[in-house]
């Protein structure tokens, strides 16, 4: 939707400055992208690589490699359903088709409020609690059709909220940075280190 | 229409084997100790660190591969060149474009099982691939068909449906993706990002998904695109002027040099039905390494316009009306006879030469200095003083390897698209530092060391005070510099980059020049005498004497200074003032419209010949099609007029001029045999030759402080413009940027006007409208201005007499 606006753009600026090879930087300053409008946006890959130097294709080329950037926008909630092996065994399938029938929608696509995206994943290394699923890559673990019914119940209540922030809060970096931070003058490295 | 067209087309443009690296500069042959490798059971000596994929090319022993190209680093992409080499444990199987030859390795590369892993790759490679050969224009001509054939498993066990995308995409203005094709092979990408610097196109997605793309919005727009279309190994790139056009079965082709501009590519022409069809790049180790840039490739299409000039037009009160060559020569004949009787040969002048062959040139020279004509030149006061050639030369090679490449010219990316391409590589191989004088940045300043900026006119102190600079200092004196001069702004005189160069020249004396004037084959015209013989035949003074009308007969050989000259208002009182004015063009152009005769002439693809490239390298030019109408090549002009006015030019045909040059010109006499022997062996190479052109003392140059509230204008050329061979390729007419007025973003509050509006560009001498645009390339104070685009009129503001322009920029 929109460049990096001038908060993330300091944050951005801080992080390049802290790579010796500026194309490190590209992935964390992507989430901040994603962090900023809910997914990567045109534009915003087009300012990335102006702050970079690099070409929008570059950009482009190395945020799809990654399932976890989406360049649409995605539903609030963005929910993975586990369908491999040990997942499938113990009902990762029918836990996904129910949830395609209790959100109305598709695997793959978005409910038409934008509160959720719904996607089937390869397994996701929780094979011990399967059948397991994500909602904005923070897990829930053995999730039986009625738990995932009160799950979206909840969630269209507007509770769950600190378990599971908006789609695209990933940097652990902004986790828990002070609102102004970009008037504090501190560093991002230093806001982490004091923690 | 030619016998020569044996050349197989693999053999010419497809990953011909290059030198090492170093080998064409390489002061001395070290003793190279070979690398002994047995392949296929015969031990075989190799070069050290060659991979063993060309190990087994020199061997006699084709591996297939798709992705390795000689020109690009390897990539191990497509796994088709599977061999199998012997290891500790036993044979096994490498990617042989990835591993380098060892001494003692025992290669082979067509066991059972090395043809096992080949047909299994390709069987995978085939999995998704359309197999829409009937219908592909790389069909007859693919290596993936081709190898499918000679190294697949014959048969498809894939009964699956495969993916789909759409059908071919435009990613640019002249190329086209076809997504099914693609195998992935990285070569376009690949070229792309190392050769040409634009990475405009990339591997999006992953796994199964993945696919060649641009950014949304962002067209692959890139000066060589085509090459992509060229290497691509399938079907996927293909370039909007050659699809559907012809198959490859029915095309012959023979070798050739483009004139486009004076890098002087090696090319194959290729052409169906007596039409030029396609051009491609042929790898010549010190030129153009197989590369084109687009305008070079695509601008045969001119010479296919149906605007092309079929017949002499001769002017009546009516306006230029057809006739006939017998006409039109009796004319000519009486043009010449009534302006030597008027006022001797001093009244004749000859601008241009530089479109045709050196032959062309040869002849016009010969019956000039049997008429006594000295004024004559082959550039429009667009370039440089002619005797920049009389310096120690430089070889691109040369350039391309020295340790300190001075760029004193103009934007190379621009103006002489391959040999950016040369010269970037040996910066971003870090083989040399590139030391930029520049007023503003270029498509090689994000590649050079240092790049200084000056105020037109002002070159020669930049240069001094940047000498003075310790680190440059010792960076030159370490010796092996280049300096790369040409013209770089036609807003300022070509004294300013003379005193700039003496000014290097003084601090690196041992250095050598490599003169980058762009037009064609300016440098076979100036060698083979078309050059100025003193300050009053240089094409300023001629168009000046014109104008005050002591010029009875102008000869235009291909000149359109109305277009190319800087200074529009002198071209135009000198095409008035010349009493009579005969032209020889392929096209009607704004010059000729004003001509008392013009004479059609043959062009690029229709006739043969030599040409000379900026470092004088000759190479043949091939004739092969079939003259458009009546036309003729310039040479036939001649030989023709001096008949008719009793001059003896000691030949009469083309093999008479080789042999006249051959035996007169120094450094010529391998001439006859490099144009019997077209398109094999060392003709691909050239014969390298430096004539001395005369001296010419140039008067030094006053430049005035700029006032502050002007700017100072640099104008120089973009790859595409209003040049006749551009604007009559459809394919390329519509790249012209346009014209439009760039200022530094900071000086637009002080224009008070926006971007994108209209302004009024103010100079001493007369005033014209163009878009205001705004780039932090272009310094404080100064406003560049690209030349001759449609539309645009910068020529009519600069005076060639003046030796900087400075303009108002004024709102409207
Ligand atoms: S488009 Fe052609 S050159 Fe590019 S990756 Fe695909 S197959 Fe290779
Ligand atoms: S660089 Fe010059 S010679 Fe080479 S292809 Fe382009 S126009 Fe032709
Ligand atoms: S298979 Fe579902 S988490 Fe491993
Ligand atoms: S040619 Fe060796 S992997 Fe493609």
């Amino acid at each position: 939707m929109s460049r990096l606006n001038d908060a993330n753009l300091a944050v951005a600026k801080e992080t390049i400055a802290r790579y010796p090879r500026v194309k490190s930087a590209l992935i964390p300053v992507l989430h901040l992208a994603q962090e900023q409008d809910g997914y990567v946006s045109t534009e915003a890959m087009a300012h990335i690589a102006e702050l970079m130097g690099l070409t929008p294709a570059e950009v482009y080329g190395t945020a799809s490699f990654y399932e976890m950037f989406k360049f649409e926008p995605v539903g609030r909630y963005c929910i993975n359903v586990c369908t491999n092996i040990s997942c499938q065994l113990v009902g990762g399938w029918e836990l996904l088709e129910h949830a395609e029938e209790a959100l109305g929608i598709k695997a793959g696509s978005t409910t038409p409020d934008q509160m959720f995206t719904l996607e089937d994943v390869e397994c996701i290394a929780a094979c011990t609690e399967a059948p397991a699923l994500q909602v904005n890559y923070r897990y829930r673990n053995k999730v039986t059709p009625a738990q995932f019914d009160a799950m979206i119940t909840a969630l269209r209540a507007g509770e769950l909220v600190d378990e599971f922030p908006p789609h695209g809060t990933l940097s652990r970096i902004r986790q828990g940075l002070p609102e102004n931070w970009a008037d504090t003058g501190r560093t991002a490295q230093a806001e982490v280190d004091a923690r | 229409m030619s016998e020569e067209t044996s050349t197989d087309l693999g053999d010419l443009i497809e990953d011909s084997e290059p030198e090492a690296e170093t080998s064409d500069v390489a002061p001395e042959p070290e003793p190279d100790p070979g690398v002994a490798v047995t392949i296929n059971g015969r031990v075989h000596s190799a070069r050290p660190g060659q991979l063993v994929i060309d190990a087994c090319a020199d061997a006699g022993a084709f591996v297939p591969h798709f992705c390795y190209h000689p020109r690009m680093s390897p990539v191990g992409m497509c796994r088709q060149c599977l061999v199998e080499v012997d290891g500790p444990r036993g044979p096994m199987m490498v990617v042989s474009c990835m591993t380098p030859v060892a001494e003692g390795q025992v290669v082979n590369t067509a066991t059972p099982s090395v043809k096992r892993a080949q047909e299994g790759v390709l069987e995978l490679l085939l999995a998704n691939h359309p197999l829409d050969c009937p219908v592909c224009d790389k069909g007859g001509e693919c290596p993936l068909q081709d190898q499918a054939f000679s190294h697949g498993p014959g048969e498809s066990r894939y009964l699956e449906e495969k993916r789909h995308y759409e059908k071919p995409i435009p990613i640019s203005d002249l190329v086209y993706l076809d997504r099914e094709r693609c195998i992935l092979c990285d070569r376009c990408t690949r070229f792309a990002d190392e050769v040409a610097g634009d990475k405009l196109i990339h591997f999006i997605s992953r796994g199964n998904d993945t696919q060649v793309m641009t950014f949304p919005d962002e067209p692959f727009a890139s000066y060589f695109s085509g090459n992509t279309v060229q290497i691509c190994p399938v079907g996927a790139l293909t370039a909007k002027p050659y699809r559907f056009k012809a198959r490859p079965w029915d095309l012959e082709q023979v070798e050739s040099t483009c004139t486009t501009c004076s890098v002087g590519c090696r090319t194959v022409i290729q052409s169906s039905r007596d039409e030029l069809l396609r051009y491609q790049g042929v790898d010549s180790e010190p030129v153009n390494w197989g590369w084109l840039c687009d305008r070079g490739r695509f601008g045969f299409e001119s010479a296919n316009s149906d605007q092309r000039l079929a017949v002499p037009l001769i002017q009546t009160d009516a306006g230029l009306e057809a006739t006939s060559w017998s006409a039109a020569m009796s004319t000519a004949t009486e043009l010449f006879t009534e302006a030597l009787n008027r006022s001797g040969p001093s009244g004749i002048a000859i601008l241009g030469g530089a479109r045709g062959t050196n032959e062309d040139a040869f002849a016009w020279a010969r019956l000039a200095d049997r008429l006594g004509v000295t004024r004559r030149d082959p550039q429009l006061a667009d370039g440089l003083a002619a005797q920049i050639l009389n310096r120690p030369r430089a070889t691109i090679a040369e350039a391309a390897h020295a340790k300190t490449v001075i760029l004193l010219g103009p934007d190379l990316k621009e103006e002489l698209p391959v040999l950016f391409l040369r010269i970037r590589d040996a910066a971003e191989k870090r083989r040399s530092r590139i030391l930029e004088f520049s007023p503003m940045e270029t498509g090689m300043t994000r590649y050079a060391w240092r790049s200084e900026r000056y105020e037109p006119g002002f070159a020669a102190t930049a240069v001094r005070s940047s000498l003075a600079d310790p680190e440059i200092a010792s960076q030159i004196a370490a010796g092996d510099v280049v300096v790369v001069v040409g013209r770089q702004n036609l807003a300022e005189s070509d004294a300013v980059t003379l005193a700039a160069l003496d000014a290097i020249i003084a601090a690196a004396p041992a250095a050598k020049v490599l003169p980058v004037l762009r037009r064609g084959n300016v440098m076979g015209a100036l060698q083979m005498g078309l050059a100025p013989r003193s300050a009053e035949s240089e094409a300023s003074q001629i168009l000046h004497a014109a104008a005050d009308g002591h010029i009875d007969l102008l000869v235009l050989l291909g000149a359109d200074p109305l277009a190319d000259c800087p200074d529009a208002e002198l071209a135009r009182r000198a095409l008035a003032g010349a009493r009579r004015v005969i032209s020889v063009d392929t096209f009607l152009t704004s010059s000729t419209a004003h001509a008392d005769l013009v004479l059609p002439a043959a062009a690029y693809g229709e006739k043969a010949g030599t040409t000379t490239n900026l470092e004088g390298r000759i190479t043949p030019v091939t004739a092969k099609v079939t003259v458009h109408g009546t036309a003729r090549p310039d040479w036939m002009v001649a030989v023709d007029l001096a008949a008719r006015l009793d001059q003896d030019l000691g030949f009469n045909d083309l093999a008479g001029i080789t042999a006249e040059i051959a035996a007169t010109v120094e450094g010529c006499e391998e001439l006859e045999a490099l144009s019997a022997g077209r398109a094999t062996g060392t003709g691909r190479d050239g014969i390298l030759v430096s004539v001395v052109v005369p001296e010419i003392s140039r008067a030094s140059t006053e430049v005035t402080e700029r006032i502050s509230y002007d700017y100072r204008l640099v104008v120089s050329r973009k790859l595409y413009d209003n040049a006749t061979n551009t604007q009559m390729a459809p394919s390329l007419a519509p790249l012209a940027p346009g014209p439009c007025i760039t200022v530094n973003p900071m000086d637009l509050t002080r224009i008070g006007a926006e971007e994108g509006t209209q302004v009024k560009v103010i100079g001493a001498r007369s005033a014209t409208v163009l878009t205001l645009a705004a780039s932090t390339a272009v310094p404080r104070g100064l406003a560049w201005v690209p030349f001759n685009q449609p539309g645009g009129a910068i020529s009519e503001v600069i005076d060639l007499d003046t030796t900087v322009t400075d303009v108002r920029i004024e709102r409207l």
